[in-house]
């Protein structure tokens, strides 16, 4: 496919590998505190990438600059390739709608129900769907996150924690983004929930064709999903890598965090689980998940 | 081939899918489905250059209603089809609601109900606030000195500016009305009657009662009801604290005495205000405007306003709070328990100004 004038409306189809997001020197700083110093960052087309790091370094706040919630005091972020910093909402409009994201309490609309908390977006951006079709829509999208199909008539406070993420997630995906920002998506998960939550996120993207950004503290989350893991410390990125590259690094905060008692038992975790499913990648064999992992 | 928005031909009963099925570049494809006249057979998905899951569900919905039949496509196209049509499930987007002359019924119904539980609920909270006021007479140590001071300032020494303001303002306008009616009888000298007896008798006591349950009624309703939202009230359950003790009693008696000594500022910047109008406009000079208001005054009115103070003051504390503690669910409610600690105070709060009244008037305060 080529690019030409109407590039704008129609994107061009970019290979795999390249950088969707692409973080050059942010700095951002809270009165006297500094957060990022010269941070670098790249998030390529079709992976995972994993962002771990000490609680207080930042994660958050570098998913916020990256999608325009705070403003940096220095540096450039481009998404798409397209800067986003320090332009205005509706300049960036065309950016914002190929990408979802799932706050950590899902921040669901609390006055609306599911369905309508999906259907937010899309009317937003296509007012001229129609109802039905945004009911059909929101429908399926509900269902494929693994919630029940009556959930999507009950409002946000009659969920459960885990239901909520899920919720969040359906409409983080209500406008068929090519990008997902997913902060700490399994805190507060029961594990099986979690692991489910993974081989959801896992089986979207490899049906989807999605790029991952995924702010996470769960090890077991890491080693199932993440294609690449970033980390943060020192106020920037220190490592990029898969976690064997990363274990093979001498900085003392990787040691302690992939070989620290929880490290290990998740490594041994992964390890039975590629033993038990020889391909855990595929869609097709998700044990006990549901919606569009069956 | 350069990228277009979505189209479809039809031929042979079948449908030719071209473009971009993506929700970006749909347009007016679903409405153009909706009303195709014959039932396609197949669907040939060979020319199509990208599919979302809109897309794909579009797709879905042509074989399930019509029975269309696939053709051509990638594997990726067809996976996408095959995934977002296994889990196609009945819909539902709002909850089930009832025809509209029951509607209105059960909320007529529920509107009586929730009256009914209000008042008792608030009659049962009267009762648990007075357990608390025992449970620390009997263990002094669990009284809140600080956290009541802190609330003292922050119903009483805050409003000081807003509430003097206003009293002031209402003064003057007591004076003027009045002059301007009382001087059709050529009895202008009666103004100050007016002015003296009814913001000591009334207007002191009740609007300063207005603008505190406006001001902190509203505020314990908003802080109790977040702190609710945020599982803070059940942490202090669990850890053994009481929120009576620590969040309710506090706040009562802190507007307890905060109110009457408002009242009384409130009464005398009024008679401030008064007595200006009076001085510029009706010569008066301050001298005789006291003078007068000693001799037309009865301490009676005094009292009976300072005294109603404090009940106003409770009243204005425990709606705020009882509301605050009936917090359930989700941020919107805050919103209008709020509302409705003030609307509540304020309604009591002239009630009880009405039966204060006969009162007086009954024992002789007239």
């Amino acid at each position: 496919m080529t690019t030409h004038a109407t590039a704008r409306k129609q994107p061009p189809e970019p290979e795999a590998g390249t950088a969707v997001i692409c973080v050059r020197g942010l700095t951002n700083s809270f009165g006297h505190q500094v957060v990022h110093k010269d941070l670098d960052l790249d998030v390529r087309r079709g992976e995972i990438l994993g962002v771990v790091g000490g609680s207080g370094t930042g994660k958050s706040v570098l998913m916020r600059s990256i999608i325009g919630l705070q403003q940096p005091d220095a540096g450039e972020i481009s998404v798409f390739g397209e800067q986003t910093r320090d332009r205005g909402e509706s300049e960036t409009k065309d950016v914002r709608r190929r990408w979802g994201v799932l706050f950590q309490n899902g921040a669901l609309f609390s006055t609306l129900t599911v369905a309508e908390n999906v259907q937010v977006p899309i009317h937003e951006y296509y007012p001229a769907i129609d109802q039905r079709l945004l009911d059909e829509i929101a429908s399926y999208k509900i269902v494929a996150t693994g919630l029940p199909a009556e959930s999507s008539s009950k409002y946000p406070s009659e969920l459960s924690g885990g239901m909520r993420k899920r919720a969040g997630l359906a409409r983080a995906l209500a406008l068929d983004p090519e990008l997902l920002f997913l902060d700490e998506p399994t805190a507060g998960l029961d594990p099986i929930g979690a692991a489910a939550f993974d081989d959801l996120i896992r089986a979207l993207k490899d049906l989807l064709g999605l790029t991952v950004f995924l702010i996470t503290h769960d090890l077991d989350t890491l080693y199932a999903i993440c294609d690449r893991v970033a980390v943060l410390a020192d106020k920037k990125v220190v490592a990029v890598g898969t976690i064997p590259e990363l274990l093979a690094l001498d900085h003392p905060w990787i040691q302690e965090y992939f070989n620290g008692p929880r490290g290990r038992a998740a490594e041994t975790s992964a390890e039975r689980e590629a033993a038990r499913k020889p391909a855990p990648a595929s869609a097709d064999d998700g044990g006990d998940n549901r919606g569009m992992t069956d | 081939m350069s990228p277009h928005p979505a189209d479809f031909s039809e031929q042979d009963r079948t449908l030719r899918l071209t473009g971009q099925w993506t929700l970006a570049q749909l347009g007016t494809v679903p409405n153009r489905l909706e009303a195709l006249d014959s039932s396609p057979e197949r669907v040939d998905l060979s020319d199509v250059q990208r599919i979302d899951t809109v897309g794909a569900w579009l797709v879905h919905r042509l074989q399930r209603d019509h029975g269309a039949a696939l053709e051509g496509g990638d594997e990726k196209a067809r996976e996408l089809i095959e995934k977002v049509g296994g889990v196609d499930k009945p819909f539902q987007s709002q909850p089930d609601q009832p025809p509209s002359f029951q509607r209105v019924l059960a909320q007529v119904g529920a509107a009586t109900i929730s009256a009914g539980r209000t008042l008792l609920g608030l009659l049962e909270f009267f009762g648990a606030t007075m357990v608390a006021v025992w449970e620390v007479i009997l263990a002094p140590r669990r009284f809140r000195g600080n956290a009541v001071i802190r609330q003292i300032e922050v119903v009483g020494i805050d409003a000081l500016g807003i509430i003097g303001l206003m009293s002031f303002l209402i003064g003057i306008v007591i004076a003027q009305q009045g002059a301007v009616q009382l001087r059709q009888f050529g009895a202008e000298v009666f103004t100050v009657n007016l002015i003296g007896r009814l913001t000591m008798r009334e207007l002191g006591v009740l609007m300063t009662a207005i603008m505190v349950a406006g001001r902190s009624g509203s505020a314990f309703a908003a802080q109790i009801g977040s702190m609710r939202l945020a599982e803070e009230v059940d942490a202090m359950r669990t850890i053994g604290l009481s929120p009576m003790q620590a969040l309710v009693l506090p706040r009562v008696i802190a507007t307890l005495i905060a109110m009457p000594l408002l009242t009384f500022y409130a009464m005398l910047v009024a008679l401030v205000g008064g007595g200006l109008l009076c001085w510029l406009q009706l010569g008066i000079p301050p001298v005789t405007f006291v003078a007068r208001i000693r001799e037309v005054v009865p301490m009676t009115d005094l009292w009976g306003g300072l005294l109603k103070a404090p009940v106003f003051g409770m009243i204005i504390a425990m709606a705020g709070c009882f509301q605050g503690m009936q917090v359930e669910g989700n941020a919107e409610e805050v919103g209008l328990r709020t509302t409705a600690a003030v609307v509540q105070s304020i309604f009591l709060v002239i009630v009880l100004d009405a039966f204060f009244a006969i009162f007086y008037t009954a024992i002789g305060w007239i």
